[in-house]
């Protein structure tokens, strides 16, 4: 019983835990890019790779002020927006999603590669870069706190408060975007493409800047993910973890401001339950080691999100909270 | 997920980078040699005891170099290791803990023509890792030197790469031309041929032969259980492009890492045919199997080919393809054709997954890293004709090598990946495909 309430204790921090900001993060601009504007980008973790590395290589390998490096995480998530959406927002849907995933797993490729090693530390990564960002928390973050009945360290509090306030804040810009002319020609994009050309609007520049926009929110997620775990390494910004932010995204809503925010925070509740659970029954002899063992759990999340996204897509396109008609489930 | 694995396994194509090495440059490239390491390949350890700087020296025309004088030294410039190489040309140095250490070998116990590009290496050795620097052994046999020696023989290993790649592709421009599904799970069932057959060859003892004709079967009916259950379905339903692009990368992700626990997180190559010594070929050397598995490609390739062009069935296929709606109408059986696309598509794949992991050794994300370059080939060639994925894919291939001539052989897919991007800039409809398809 006790063992049931640690894990359940361990899946409620996983709300609001690191994972829970970054996979928000990642989702919000997702929401731009496929929810608002149709765009279907499945390369999200390439723009929180060069957001991460920005504000990594800038810090620790050219001594450059924090600030600085969050800037040039936001010029670099910006720069591959356009670099990938010159070519291929002109063309159907399934060209955006292979070249994004080939931009993304270049970048991680290249990131990790040996040649990159005196900017990117390649495999080792990069670390080292958090003391500017940790000494602007208003307390103390040495020492660890009993918080929702698990226990933080005050670093992983201020990283997880930063993130949150900037969930919130792009969660507003969204709203507020969504409610004005340039957000209403966005959706029209989604739904007819030909007619708001009719119109006079410039469709190939709209969805420019909802890809920049939406890559740049996922560079912030990148930052407080490198933030929060304290290295830069390029194995954490696997391709699967774009589909972890779809998940997150239909299983919220798509086409919803909140869905990505509430459907990542249930995914990573799902995620930490399953692990830990399943970790205990592993440990417990309940589930024999021939079938599963202990390193086989971190690849279970991946399996469950997998048929999670086949399942949503086939039988409750529109996640929890979204509505049916606004999904774009067609090519134009 | 793998961090049991030793660091340089974990690069993008494991093992893979030894073995290509050792072929293109005809010479063996210490420590990542598949070529030679394939004997001892499968004793791996699971993980590594302590810190260990593995030196392994040989060529393919010397095999493995003996009593090489090593000597390891930390930052600080004090000696850590010395010893010499063993009767398979390796030295193991353990270390006292991480950092980064400085590792010599002694150029003048080196056997009368072979020379080392560098003599003297730098590497950083993590946390209970094993690192094996490379000293570019060259034995001065053909194409070593570089120049037109090494283009052709990089041409070769290009044409061998790419008709690997078509032979995956093929079925994946097919499902497209036949369904208009992006098809993100294809890669799938590239590794699910590859570890059907390591199974049987490794663990059942089964010959590889016999093993890639089972895994065949296998993977057609791994194709036919999509189309049956799943995708058919579907299309009945009329699910929508954009919605059957996320079904399938839910499909690819959940099979993918089932794939993982499956076989886990290590490369492995099959227990037949390893370690085979390059020919010469005039200016170009090739292993044997190299040269099978380029000629088992061609046949079938023209196979498809002539299925394509003369049967029935592929004709009707090409029916579908160029249009469903003409197809259905003129009493073909759209659905049947389709399913028997599947079937092919997924045998092939099968096919292609055990000659890559011929080559590369099987992993269980091998599919993946070949999904995107397959990408590339039938982008190239012209999404949803047959015969644009397979020049694309040879050119794809082609390119991957030849890159290798100005970038680091780790980043040579990184190459195929640009050179996809690059195509989508000047001709989105490839090749051989029609500006109409392009949307």
């Amino acid at each position: 019983m006790s063992e049931f309430l640690d894990i359940l204790a361990l899946s409620v921090k996983s709300l609001v835990s690191q994972s829970a900001v970054f996979f928000a993060l990642m989702g919000v601009g997702l929401n731009l890019h496929f929810g608002f504007t149709g765009l279907l980008n499945f390369g999200q973790i390439g723009f929180a790779l060069l957001g991460g590395y920005g504000v990594a290589i800038s810090v620790s390998m050219w001594g450059l002020p924090l600030l600085v490096g969050v800037l040039i995480g936001v010029v670099a998530s910006f720069v591959l927006a356009l670099l990938l959406g010159l070519p291929t927002l002109r063309l159907r849907a399934d060209y955006l999603a292979i070249v994004t995933i080939a931009a993304a797993e270049i970048l991680r490729l290249a990131f990790r590669s040996t040649p990159a090693t005196p900017v990117t530390g390649a495999t080792r990564g990069l670390s080292g870069f958090g003391q500017d960002f940790y000494s602007l928390a208003p307390f103390e973050t040495q020492r660890t706190y009993e918080f929702l009945g698990s226990t933080w360290t005050g670093r992983e509090i201020w990283a997880c408060l930063i993130g949150w306030i900037l969930v919130t804040l792009f969660s507003l810009l969204i709203w507020q975007l969504m409610r004005s002319p340039w957000g209403r020609v966005l959706k029209s994009i989604r739904e007819d493409e030909d007619a708001v050309r009719s119109l006079g609007k410039n469709v190939y520049s709209y969805k420019m800047q909802s890809l920049i926009l939406g890559g740049v929110i996922a560079g912030f997620g990148g930052m407080i993910l490198v933030l929060a775990t304290g290295s830069a390494n390029p194995d954490q910004f696997q391709n699967a973890n774009t589909f972890l932010a779809y998940a997150a995204l239909i299983l919220g809503g798509t086409a919803r401001v909140l869905g990505p925010v509430v459907g990542s925070m249930i995914l990573w509740f799902i995620i930490a339950f399953s692990d830990a659970g399943l970790a205990a029954l592993i440990r417990n002899g309940l589930i024999p080691d021939e079938i599963l063992s202990a390193p086989d759990v971190a690849n279970i999340r991946f399996i469950l999100v997998g048929i999670g996204l086949m399942l949503l897509l086939i039988f409750r396109p529109q996640g929890i909270f979204g509505d049916r008609r606004e999904i774009v489930l067609d090519a134009h | 997920m793998d961090h049991e694995r030793p660091d340089v396994l974990r690069s993008p194509h494991p093992g893979g980078r030894g073995q290509w090495a050792a072929r293109i440059l005809v010479v063996a490239i210490a420590g990542l040699a598949v070529f030679l390491g394939m004997s001892m390949a499968t004793q791996r350890p699971a993980s590594a005891e302590g810190e260990t700087i593995r030196v392994t020296l040989a060529t393919s025309l010397s095999g493995p170099i003996e009593g090489v004088e090593v000597t390891v030294t930390d930052d600080s410039g004090d000696e850590v290791a010395q010893g010499d190489t063993d009767d398979k040309g390796r030295f193991d140095a353990e270390l006292p803990g991480p950092g980064d250490y400085t590792v010599t070998i002694d150029a003048d116990d080196l056997p009368e023509g072979v020379s080392a590009a560098a003599t003297e290496r730098q590497v950083s050795v993590a946390q209970a890792e094993v690192e094996r620097p490379a000293f570019g052994l060259s034995d001065g046999s053909t194409g070593g030197g570089g120049g037109a020696g090494r283009i052709l023989q990089l041409l070769v290993e290009g044409l061998r790469f790419g008709l690997l790649i078509a032979i995956c592709a093929v079925g994946l421009s097919l499902i497209f031309g036949t369904t208009g599904l992006t098809n993100f799970a294809h890669g799938e069932l590239v590794a699910i041929g590859a570890i059907v057959a390591w199974f049987l060859n490794v663990d059942a003892g089964v010959p590889l032969i016999a093993a890639t004709a089972i895994a065949m079967v296998v993977g057609g009916l791994v194709g036919w259980l999509n189309d049956v259950a799943l995708w058919g379905p579907l299309r009945r339903r009329g699910s929508g492009l954009v919605a059957m692009l996320v079904i399938s990368i839910g499909l690819s992700l959940a099979l993918r890492y089932l794939l993982n626990i499956v076989f886990g997180g290590r490369s492995q190559p099959f227990s037949d045919y390893r370690g085979q010594r390059a020919n010469d070929y005039g200016p170009v050397s090739l292993t044997d199997k190299d040269l099978y598995s380029i000629a088992i490609s061609l046949v079938v390739l023209v196979m498809v080919a002539l299925m394509l062009q003369r049967t029935k069935i592929g004709k009707a296929m090409r029916a579908v393809a160029d249009n469903r709606d003409l197809a259905a109408s003129s009493g073909i059986n759209v659905d049947g054709v389709i399913r028997f696309v599947w079937i092919v598509g997924g045998s092939l794949a099968a096919l292609g997954g055990v000659l890559f992991g011929l080559s590369d050794e099987v992993s269980w994300d091998m599919g993946f890293k070949l999904l995107l370059l397959m990408f590339a080939g039938i982008t190239l060639g012209g999404l949803g004709t047959a015969y644009g994925a397979l020049l694309g894919s040879i050119i794809v291939g082609v390119f991957v090598q030849l890159s290798t001539l100005v970038i680091a052989d780790e980043l040579k897919y990184v190459g195929g990946l640009l050179l996809l991007i690059v195509i989508l800039v000047v001709r989105p409809q490839g090749l051989l495909g029609s500006r109409a398809r392009v949307g």
